[in-house]
């Protein structure tokens, strides 16, 4: 039985002049413990499925099971969600902002505290807590919104696009940390990115969207060799360009 | 040339000119007070209506002997706190109620728009009749007049947060109300504050004409009161007072923005 089972979903945007279709027909099954990444052109619907996912808004038809139950509104924090940008309050020093989620369901005293402090050294940002947003860089920034979705502890990771707005190297190293955070907790996660590269670098398998509407054009599966690598070692594996040339050519072909 | 020599240059840079422009506001204050008083004493300007620093000093002393001067004050500060005050409580409250309910914002909205162009003062005479000549219509006259401007003002604050705020919320499973204490309200506060600074202004208008319409008590009723009898050193006064009182509220939200607000 799969982890997280995604059923027949469709989706339309309507407004008053138009009904645009963003997703169309869209099944399928994410394993527990698994890496999948949604890559695609922009406009294919991938941001709309993981927000159907997350529960943000529902989908005009269709269903998601985790765990073989219906996932309404995110009631039981059983998702995480990171956002493009790291959205971390400015108005609250770090170690306020990663204990959000747990504040909003009373869980911030205590042990569950001492937890997620631990996690802020986690990500390397062990003495920043009582720092506020503005005093830290945007990758450290990123981290703390990394740990804040940890924080939690949800069943399932959703990533949206969550290294795009990071100059080259941070996103390298924090690929990497994300990786190997993710993999120490044991965490199925869903990355959104317009990035072969990262795709190829951080999933076991990837799914290919294409748009108008958006449906899921092809699935790949990333070589064994190339999943047990971190981020950086697997773009160095002589494995990621091959694959990196098949999947090109698949999203020069949705282009015709 | 070594780095802490030309620090120490440019920080006494800074300063020089700090002690420029404090150079030049007390000169203007300095020839703004003798010119008054040297042109009203040679009649260049007409005494009575213009009166001079030294009367309006005289005056002021005397005042402050009898102790009228005091309860005047008093009266007015303690009405114009108030309703500042009470204004922008209920302008941030109606806000937040419309934040709460977009149906109910888009009924009101038409409405709002109204009320706010409708000159407040003009209710005045309503106002008066209705709570009686007394504290509660000139409180109600000090809030009446930035009700609305604080509720149009702050909630379009609200709505402008950035819904990135909210959407992390929402994946957390915030309810309304969290999303509002958690994001919303603290989002807006840079807002409320600059709302505080125009209803100070706001509160003072709306007191001073209460105070001219009820005519018992307060620097509004030594303005009237100055005017009527021809005691224009009385009217400026009471204007000196209100700007010297008005000021220091000023200051005090300043002080108030600088703790509230860390970025």
């Amino acid at each position: 039985m799969s982890f997280l089972k995604i059923q027949d979903i469709h989706h339309t945007y309507f407004s008053n002049q138009t009904a645009a279709t963003a997703l169309a027909d869209i099944s399928l099954d994410i394993e527990k413990g698994e890496f999948v990444s949604f890559l695609g052109p922009s406009g294919c619907g991938k941001t709309t499925l993981l927000s159907i996912i997350a529960g943000l808004f529902p989908p005009t038809s269709g269903k998601i099971l985790l765990e073989n139950k219906p996932l309404k509104a995110n009631s039981d924090l059983s998702i995480g969600y990171m956002l493009q940008q790291d959205y971390l309050f400015p108005w609250k020093t770090i170690e306020e902002n990663i204990l959000l989620g747990l504040k909003l369901i009373k869980k911030d005293e205590g042990l569950e505290r001492i937890k997620t402090l631990k996690l802020l050294s986690d990500v390397g940002l062990g003495d920043t807590g009582k720092l506020y947003p503005r005093e830290l860089s945007g990758g450290m920034r990123q981290r703390a919104a990394l740990a804040r979705t940890l924080a939690v502890d949800p069943k399932i990771l959703l990533l949206d696009e969550p290294f795009s707005a990071l100059d080259y190297q941070t996103k390298l190293k924090l690929e990497d940390l994300v990786f190997e955070t993710l993999k120490s907790f044991g965490k199925t996660a869903v990355l959104v990115t317009h990035d072969i590269g990262e795709a190829i670098a951080m999933s076991d398998r990837i799914f290919l969207f294409s748009a108008n509407p958006g449906s899921v054009h092809k699935t790949f599966m990333v070589p064994d060799e190339l999943r047990e690598l971190t981020p950086f070692h697997a773009r160095n594996h002589p494995q990621y360009p091959m694959l990196f040339q098949t999947i090109w050519k698949e999203l020069e072909s949705l282009e015709y | 040339m070594n780095i802490e020599q030309l620090h120490n240059q440019y920080k006494t840079s800074l300063k020089k000119e700090n002690r420029l422009i404090r150079f030049y506001q007390i000169l203007i204050f300095i020839v703004f007070f003798s010119s008054w008083e040297l042109l009203s004493r040679k009649e260049l300007i007409d005494p009575l209506i213009f009166s001079s620093p030294t009367k309006v000093w005289h005056l002021f002393i005397q005042k402050l002997g009898d102790g009228t001067l005091l309860s005047h004050s008093g009266v007015t500060l303690f009405e114009t706190v108030l309703g500042f005050i009470i204004g922008t409580l209920l302008g941030t409250i109606l806000a937040s109620l419309l934040w709460w309910s977009p149906r109910l914002s888009k009924i009101l909205d038409p409405y709002l728009v109204i009320l706010n162009a409708m000159p407040k003062v003009a209710l005045g005479p309503i106002i008066i009749v209705a709570f009686g000549p007394g504290f509660p219509s000139i409180i109600s006259m000090g809030a009446i007049i930035s009700i609305i401007i604080t509720t149009i003002v702050v909630y379009t604050a609200f709505r402008e947060v950035d819904p990135n705020y909210l959407k992390v919320l929402q994946t957390f499973g915030a309810t309304r109300t969290q999303a509002f204490r958690e994001a919303i309200l603290p989002a807006s506060f840079p807002t409320i504050i600059s709302t505080l600074k125009v209803n100070v202004g706001l509160s003072w208008v709306g007191v001073i004409v209460g105070e001219f319409l009820v005519s018992a008590k307060g620097l509004g009723y030594l303005i009237i009161y100055g005017f009527q009898v021809f005691n224009f050193t009385l009217v400026m006064l009471a204007l000196m007072i209100i700007a010297v009182f008005a000021t220091i509220m000023y200051q005090l939200v300043e002080l108030l923005e600088r703790k509230l607000i860390k970025d």
